[in-house]
């Protein structure tokens, strides 16, 4: 098997104050433009799986790498959607689309190729259905709607490399499926290679090829599952056998997940002394 | 909105006057002195009268209010960053910048005598030392507030800590330093006039102290009123500006 976009090879992650490591061996291969999910409970290490990736944290133990670029190299521009849109509110929908393209192209190169980066991003936007709303600013604009801005602006410089924390966790459950729509159709033009982190088992087989199962305290991946169900998918998919049996069965992993968790804080509190 | 527009524009005013004439009526009406407590009539028309020395002093005491106003902008907004920038730079500066901020100002006006001689330069000095503190601590707060998801969001794509400072930081910080501002203009005309008060032969401050030596007390409070007023228009410049840049802070 040839060596994935994305490598990690028992990763382990711990944070410079904590005593115990967020993440253990995590070892996970992603090929290029391909598409998998994280899901766990929450503080179970997800998000700092995705900071591994991302650059934004190095391995304390183990490899990581991603296209091919040494460990703990810069990875050049991801493109990133959290929970929060975190748009610059001094700046207008557009100009906030158009900050990846800013920083990647430095100032020179931003303003040479500035016209044709203004219609990049006001095509995008439309796609989103955000055209409307180029001119106007974040604040201005519905949770929904930023999320929409803050998935443009993870696109727009067509990043290889595409990371999502939870960019929907906050969304009504209508709009959510229309962006799971979105994001899909999307990915399947451009490709890039997608790590999304969610809670939502439905969104995770409806957007991955591979959905990797985590335990909590500290993180393990506990299960892999291959979602093996035609493209593109359908919301109305969502409801048909094959598609609840997979999110059964990646509910059933969650729960055991949850339930040794459970155990193991009952027999710490029963056995508070050790060494 | 007609009614907010009212009282925007007609009661700092009808509130003002109605202090002036509270004022006038309580010197009236308990017969007090005019080298006690001059009346506001009185007030205005020693201004009408003196308006030449009084501009003369006023321009001296707006100038080196400005002049050290700009100083503590261009020290507090560098001191600040680094501040908010480093935590190292924070733990080390801010118990030395407390204990300094603790010091009352009009006491280090006989120490800039001596280094600098009497007139402009204490002044200019004293308005400096009392007006940064406030810039430093707003611009450091502002930018050590920033969401970490804009950072990580910034390094993501790969931006140096200059560009996220450019992009980012800076834009981020211009309410908090706005609001610093508003408080650091009326300190400055605290510290350039406490200043004229101790050491100087020229500005309001050396106006009323020599009037108030005269016992010319209305001239003292003309002073007073003076620099209240100048006050007012520059706060209200600021305010001006805040309002064109940093719209966005108060979501329309």
């Amino acid at each position: 098997m040839s060596e994935g976009f994305i490598e990690l090879d028992n990763a382990t992650l711990r944070y410079p104050r904590s005593d115990t490591p967020a993440v253990v061996d995590i070892s996970l291969s992603v090929p290029s433009g391909g598409s998998v999910a994280l899901v766990g409970p929450s503080g179970c290490g997800k998000s700092s799986v995705l900071r591994l990736i991302a650059g934004l944290e190095s391995a304390t133990d183990g490899r990581v790498v991603v296209g091919g670029d040494a460990p703990g190299a810069s990875r050049g521009a991801v493109g990133v959607a959290f929970q929060k849109s975190t748009m610059l509110d001094w700046r207008t929908v557009l100009d906030n689309v158009l900050l990846p393209l800013e920083v990647v192209s430095g100032p020179a190169g931003f303003r040479a190729r500035r016209a044709e980066y203004r219609q990049r991003a006001l095509a995008l936007l439309e796609r989103l259905g955000l055209g409307e709303y180029a001119h106007r600013y974040p604040w201005e604009m519905s949770g929904g709607m930023q999320q929409r801005a803050s998935l443009c602006r993870a696109l727009i410089h067509e990043p290889d490399l595409l990371l999502l924390d939870e960019p929907f966790a906050a969304l009504d459950a209508f709009t959510r499926e229309d962006l799971w729509g979105l994001v899909q159709s999307i990915w399947r033009e451009r490709r890039p290679t997608t790590v999304l982190v969610t809670h939502d088992l439905r969104e995770a087989v409806y957007l991955a090829d591979t959905v990797y199962v985590f335990s909590k305290g500290p993180g393990r991946i506990v299960h892999r599952e291959d979602i093996d169900l035609p493209r593109p998918r359908t919301v109305e998919g969502t409801f048909e056998p094959a598609f609840v049996e997979y999110v059964q069965r990646l509910r059933g992993h969650i729960v055991e997940v949850r339930d040794i968790d459970a155990g193991r804080a009952t027999t710490d509190a029963k056995e508070p002394a050790h060494g | 909105m007609v009614d907010w527009m009212l009282n925007r524009r007609v009661l700092p005013w009808l509130v003002t006057l109605g202090t002036f004439l509270l004022w006038e009526g309580v010197v009236h009406g308990f017969a007090i002195k005019t080298f006690i407590l001059p009346p506001p009539s009185l007030i205005a028309t020693t201004l009408a009268a003196q308006w030449e020395p009084i501009l003369q002093h006023s321009l001296q005491t707006l100038m080196t209010t400005l002049v050290g106003l700009a100083l503590a902008v261009g020290f507090g907004v560098v001191l600040g960053l680094a501040v908010g920038a480093s935590e190292k730079v924070y733990a080390g500066l801010y118990p030395l910048m407390v204990a300094f901020n603790s010091i009352p100002k009009v006491a280090l006006v006989p120490i800039l005598v001596i280094w600098f001689g009497i007139g402009t330069v204490p002044a200019i000095l004293t308005a400096f030392l009392i007006s940064f503190f406030p810039i430093v601590v707003n611009i450091a707060t502002g930018l050590a507030t920033v969401e970490p998801e804009l950072n990580d969001l910034m390094r993501s794509l790969g931006a140096s800590r200059l560009t996220v400072l450019r992009k980012v930081g800076l834009p981020r910080t211009l309410p908090y330093f706005f609001a610093a501002l508003k408080v650091a203009v009326t300190l400055a005309f605290v510290g350039s006039v406490i200043s004229e008060t101790v050491a100087a032969n020229a500005g309001v401050g050396y106006m009323m102290m020599v009037a108030g030596s005269r016992f010319e007390v209305p001239l003292v409070f003309a002073g007073l009123v003076v620099v209240g007023a100048m006050g007012i228009v520059l706060y209200q410049a600021f305010e001006w500006l805040e309002r064109r840049l940093t719209f966005w802070a108060s979501r329309g």
